[in-house]
């Protein structure tokens, strides 16, 4: 197991390494300047010049990705010419919003929706089952944006119960330094949590039902029952164990759907996150910003993954018997 | 709404219905679709479908204005829907209604075409990964772990922002072209299997080229998994390009596209919200609608798996 951990990592690191590239090219092969001389703001020509100079943007472009390299593995993730103010900094402002958001939505996607799959199973095409496949086929469907648009409109404007936006009252508690502020940022994190939160449990009560139905017809589940062990011993012991396998798998799969919403509920709700971050930077050309974002969320990601497959070596011992069970059941 | 727009959007629900009922009727003599029909959010899924569709090409006639005319920018501003505006009017004063069967043509002809564009990429590379195995294999599976840890909306985010404004089919293939992934995964897992049954062994032996064997013998038996990965790539890219275009750069406003309509609703979220609510109603139907067909038609192409 050990051996294919290994292995797993080093492929996480070159993917990573493949995805910096890839941004970097993107970037170098998008039309447009980064200093306009002349143009709407007008910029001294012999400035520009400098600047140019100074951020080593005449060296060929092997030497610059060469450099990019090098400082991306010293921990330097480039200085931004919009904030100005190291990007990294600017970064590990917004991560930790992006990572409650994240955090708080995956909890009540995995809480909300394994529970309602298992139970749906259990009712497997009875009335609540038929009701709830509906609504979460529904709910599935959303565009997040336009549920965090709704969500907003019935609870933030017309109940007044949650806040419309921000991370945090910004007059009685800019940090949280105290119970009530700790509530605060809780309250305002309601909203986004939930809209990405309840998409994602929609989708994870589908997956978890179609699991449980499946491990239900196979042989072990009615050996299990033909030898008379009592039902609920079943469910747990039997079905339920191998139907969390393929939930793991899911939960890697989470990842990019999670920051794919960030990046537009954060939007939405004026978080202070990464994606809005991006959604910014973008808008200012402001390539140091969005190579790095790119990067930390493709990091993101590929964590992810890594995080799922280690559960998943942990939870089913057939993996670490022999690896390829692993693929059998992520391709499953 | 005039009377002749009126007309023109009963006849598209009466032939949507029709359709519908049609389609089920032929499916009572064979198995396959008898299997479909069960599922009962798959009629609804067609039905709907059908009518947006339907919408989307007949967009002038049940159309009555032109989308991106402002009759009237101060009496008509968020007009709350009545008889005559069905879904109101924006806070140009734009009529809703008109811009939803405008934008059904984008938001639909993005999700198909971006769809297409997708799903026959990720079949050639699945195909050709999974017949070939060895390096080639390698190669092409390494290529699609690295685009599945690629965080797509940052990238689209990047390619679209860099390059201007991209025109609607560009946009199209930019998100054709980050959607494959999956489907290629798919593709290969079934090829794998494919490859070693007989009838391929049998065209190898006769001598058929690799070509041939792939388009002609491997991925017409693959056809169970694209159509049904076909339905859902719709709903993606129709989701991706209403996130581009509610972040102000997917389609170029006035345009109307669903995506477009929702980013211009949410500036005037509380005094009107209808100009939010139809367009995302839209999608998520849309997207709702092909879950649905893609859940029945996995029952329906798929003999092994008992229906549950």
């Amino acid at each position: 197991m050990m051996a294919w951990l290994l292995r797993r990592l080093v492929a996480s690191v070159a993917i990573i390494f493949a995805v910096v590239t890839f941004v970097f090219v993107l970037i170098h092969l998008a039309p447009g300047e980064p200093c306009f001389a002349g143009g709407e703001n007008f910029t001294d020509p012999e400035i520009c010049r400098l600047l140019v100079r100074q951020f080593g943007l005449d060296q060929p472009i092997l030497v610059q990705y060469w450099r990019y390299l090098v400082e991306l593995v010293r921990g330097n993730l480039g200085y931004s010419f919009a904030l100005h103010r190291p990007v990294g900094d600017a970064i590990a402002d917004t991560v930790p919003f992006t990572l409650q958001l994240a955090g708080t939505a995956l909890l009540l996607d995995f809480t909300l929706g394994l529970g309602l799959g298992i139970y749906q199973a259990l009712r497997a095409n009875r009335l609540p089952d038929v009701v709830l496949g509906n609504v979460t086929l529904f709910v599935y469907s959303l565009p997040t944006f336009w549920l965090a648009l709704i969500l907003l409109f019935l609870f933030g404007e017309k109940l007044r119960l949650f806040p419309v936006g921000g991370a945090s009252d910004p007059i009685l508690c800019p940090t949280v330094d105290s119970l009530y502020c700790l509530v605060d940022r809780i309250w305002h994190l309601v909203l986004p949590a939930a809209t990405l939160g309840l998409v994602g449990a929609a989708g994870t009560a589908r997956f978890q039902r179609a699991a449980m139905l499946e491990i239900a017809q196979q042989d072990f589940v009615r050996t299990a029952r033909a030898k008379g062990l009592p039902e609920p011993r079943v469910v747990l012991r039997h079905q339920l164990r191998n139907a969390l396998l393929s939930s793991i798998t899911r939960f890697g799969l989470t990842f990019p759907f999670l920051l794919t919403g960030a990046v537009l509920v954060e939007t939405i709700f004026a978080l202070p996150g990464m994606g809005r971050l991006t959604v910014d930077a973008i808008l200012q050309r402001d390539y140091a910003v969005v190579t790095a974002t790119a990067l930390i969320a493709s990091a993101m990601v590929v964590t992810g993954s890594l995080i799922a497959d280690i559960l998943l070596a942990l939870a089913d011992p057939r993996i670490r018997v022999h690896e390829d069970a692993a693929l059998d059941i992520v391709t499953a | 709404m005039t009377f002749a727009s009126w007309l023109a959007l009963v006849i598209a629900i009466v032939v949507a219905a029709e359709a519908v009922r049609w389609l089920r009727h032929r499916a009572l003599a064979h198995e396959h679709w008898r299997r479909f029909f069960r599922h009962p959010t798959a009629a609804w899924g067609c039905g709907i479908l059908t009518f947006l569709v339907i919408i989307a090409i007949a967009a002038p006639l049940v159309a009555p204005l032109d989308p991106v005319v402002q009759p009237d920018p101060v009496r008509l501003q968020n007009h709350p829907p009545s008889l005559t505006f069905l879904m109101g009017t924006d806070v140009f004063s734009r009529d809703v209604w008109s811009r939803f069967a405008y934008g059904a043509r984008i938001s639909l002809g993005i999700g198909a075409l971006g769809a297409f564009i997708a799903v026959a990429l990720g079949s050639l590379v699945g195909a050709v990964a999974g017949y070939y195995r060895r390096w080639v294999d390698g190669m092409l599976m390494r290529l699609v772990d690295i685009g599945l840890a690629l965080p797509r909306i940052f990238i689209l985010l990047m390619a679209v922002a860099l390059w201007d404004r991209l025109p609607f089919a560009w946009l199209a293939f930019v998100i054709g072209l980050t959607s494959w992934f999956g489907t290629s995964r798919l593709v290969r897992a079934e090829v794998l299997g494919l490859r070693e049954r007989e009838f391929v062994v049998a065209a190898r032996a006769l001598g058929a080229r690799s070509s041939r064997v792939i388009f002609g013998h491997v991925l017409p038996n693959a056809a169970a998994p694209i159509i049904v990965s076909a339905a859902l790539s719709v709903g993606n890219v129709l989701l991706l390009e209403a996130s581009l275009s509610f972040l102000g750069i997917g389609v170029a406003p006035p345009r109307p596209s669903w995506g477009n309509m929702i980013a211009d609703g949410a500036l005037s979220l509380y005094t009107a919200p209808w100009t939010t609510l139809f367009a995302g109603l839209a999608i998520s139907l849309v997207v709702m609608s092909l879950n649905a067909v893609a859940d029945g038609l996995r029952d329906a192409l798929d003999p092994r798996e008992e229906s549950s």
